[in-house]
């Protein structure tokens, strides 16, 4: 890559801005995040053990749900997850449209099989709670309804990036999209919140809205970060393999093929 | 009605698509690595130097 | 083009574009009202598949006719521009120096003539069949006269994303269903007031919103998807 010569010229150009240049690199890129990937699933690990330990083991049962709430930190980190993912996608995808920086574009569309995990993983167990606390598996209030409809944009962004053969074609298409359904997601969000306000009267909400005692909302907070490394973990390994597949015929792949343990 | 069935089903569904989720480009990346191993080879077999 | 408009005006190349894609469409008479005899078929499907029962049709019918408005749109939209990128007319227009935002907006305002209109005034009809209550359907014909421009416009970036696509037209439903789903609310919302006696300006007032929202918007997102799609 060229970014080289533009370090050598500017010996004194700050050192983000260097990094950041690095990181357009494919070959430095795939280095730098394989470092960063076990360090990323072992702290997954640690967080995710504690927060559950909390969670299920040591959280007394909820006077008014039982035990069900537990459910709640898997749920919830899920759906936050699925919204925080759809925004880095549509900033990632903007950055990649604007300035045609192709990691960025294999990052945005890394991003978003990793986003409709969580937003199904978000939607079935909203439904199992919803089944205890309301007595059917579907309900179409706000959140749930909300993220089918996320659900929907993802799978489109993935649908039109596998559609188009060629590939930062399809990249850039696929990043419009997102882009177009970021600028959307607001609207959406309140205007079905609004829905369903609208056509039930009463709002009901899975944590039943009142104050969430601290020994629930503890493990609450260490899953939402335990996901946000599970995110990075997976986003990188994406990333890596999706370069891989790209310069397939490259030098700097072949170095890497070579360089493995057999 | 007990809660508990609920709670194991919530947890499954969440492991095992995170699990998919996070082995699915492990895979790729296995058969990434063969592919390029595979032009390795061919390019070595007729002589030609690196790119 | 016709040589009277070259002189470059963006009115006259707007003006010309639309004559031009009005004259194609008439001369395919017939298939101008494919979208029409869809409409009628799938609002008389309701009738056949939920029983005729009056109250439950009343009930039901924003939501039957606006989304059969969806349907509708989302069929006729991939002729927007896919015999023009077919024959390479579209890629003529890009290099024609005119701004593509403009020839977008030109296309759109085209499909909204030939595909959104008709839905606009065959609503009457539709109204009658689904037994909504008269009082609403005035605010039914606004909500359509309103929402369908948006329709056409939000659907045009999607069909700019998709036209490079041998089936484009299946993940386009994918695409752009979304993406209608506030202004679907809004608009059976304000119908559903209008029925029952409840104020339903607000609601219309965000559609006017939206419309000049995405008229401002979406021509810009639909000529970048279709730089994308041609390049």
């Amino acid at each position: 890559m060229n970014t080289q010569i533009g370090i050598k010229d500017k010996p004194r150009k700050n050192a983000l801005v260097m990094f950041i240049h690095k990181l357009g690199s494919p070959p430095w890129f795939y280095d730098f995040s394989g470092k960063l990937i076990p360090w990323c699933w072992l702290i997954f690990g640690v967080l995710t053990v504690w927060g559950l330990y909390l969670g299920l083991v040591k959280a007394p049962a909820d006077y008014l749900q039982g035990e069900s709430f537990r459910i709640m930190y898997i749920h919830v980190p899920s759906a936050w997850m699925s919204m925080l993912i759809y925004t880095s996608m549509a900033v990632m995808g903007f950055i990649a449209l604007v300035w045609r920086i192709r990691i960025m574009e294999v990052l945005a569309m890394s991003s978003a099989p990793v986003g409709a995990a969580f937003t199904l993983i978000a939607l079935a167990t909203g439904s199992l709670w919803g089944r205890p606390t309301w007595g059917t598996y579907w309900v179409w209030d706000a959140r749930l309804t909300s993220e089918l409809v996320l659900l929907f944009l993802y799978l489109g962004v993935m649908g039109l990036y596998s559609a188009i053969d060629e590939p930062r074609k399809a990249a850039r298409a696929a990043c419009l999209l997102a882009l177009v359904g970021a600028v959307n997601l607001p609207i959406i969000h309140y205007s079905v919140k609004w829905w369903n306000t609208l056509h039930q009267g009463s709002s009901i909400s899975l944590t039943g809205g009142s104050n969430i005692d601290p020994s629930m909302l503890w493990p609450l907070l260490i899953m939402a970060i335990a996901v946000k490394f599970y995110y990075a973990a997976n986003l990188l390994t994406r990333a890596r393999v999706r370069l891989l597949e790209q310069d397939l015929r490259k030098g700097w792949v072949q170095n890497v093929v070579r360089e493995q343990k057999p | 009605m007990s809660h508990t069935p609920f709670i194991w089903a919530a947890y499954t569904v969440g492991t095992v698509v995170l699990l998919w989720c996070a082995l699915a480009p492990l895979l790729r990346k296995k058969s990434a690595f063969r592919d390029i191993r595979r032009l390795i080879q061919i390019e070595e077999r007729s002589g030609d130097s690196n790119p | 083009m016709n040589p009277e408009y070259t002189a470059g005006s963006l009115s006259g190349a707007f003006a010309a574009l639309v004559r031009r894609d009005l004259l194609l469409a008439f001369r395919r008479r017939t298939e101008l009202l494919f979208p029409v005899i869809f409409l009628l078929v799938v609002i008389s499907l309701f009738p056949l598949g939920i029983g005729p029962s009056p109250q439950l049709l009343a009930r039901i019918a924003p939501g039957v006719i606006w989304i059969a408005a969806l349907l509708a749109t989302v069929i006729s939209l991939d002729a927007l521009f896919r015999s023009d990128f077919e024959d390479g007319t579209l890629e003529q227009f890009v290099i024609s120096g005119h701004p593509l935002t403009l020839i977008a907006l030109a296309k759109i305002a085209t499909h909204w003539l030939v595909a959104g209109l008709p839905i606009v005034l065959l609503s009457p009809l539709l109204a009658l069949w689904m037994n909504l209550p008269l009082d609403s359907l005035s605010v039914l014909v606004v909500t359509l006269a309103l929402g369908t421009p948006i329709l056409s416009l939000i659907g045009s970036i999607g069909v700019g994303l998709t036209i490079s696509l041998k089936r484009g037209g299946q993940l386009l439903s994918l695409l752009v269903f979304p993406l209608y789903v506030p202004i679907l609310i809004i608009a059976t919302a304000a119908v559903m007031a209008a029925s029952d006696g409840l104020p339903y300006m607000q609601f219309l007032g965000l559609l006017i919103a939206g419309l000049i929202t995405s008229v401002t918007l979406a021509p810009f997102a639909a000529a970048a998807a279709l730089k994308i799609s041609l390049s």
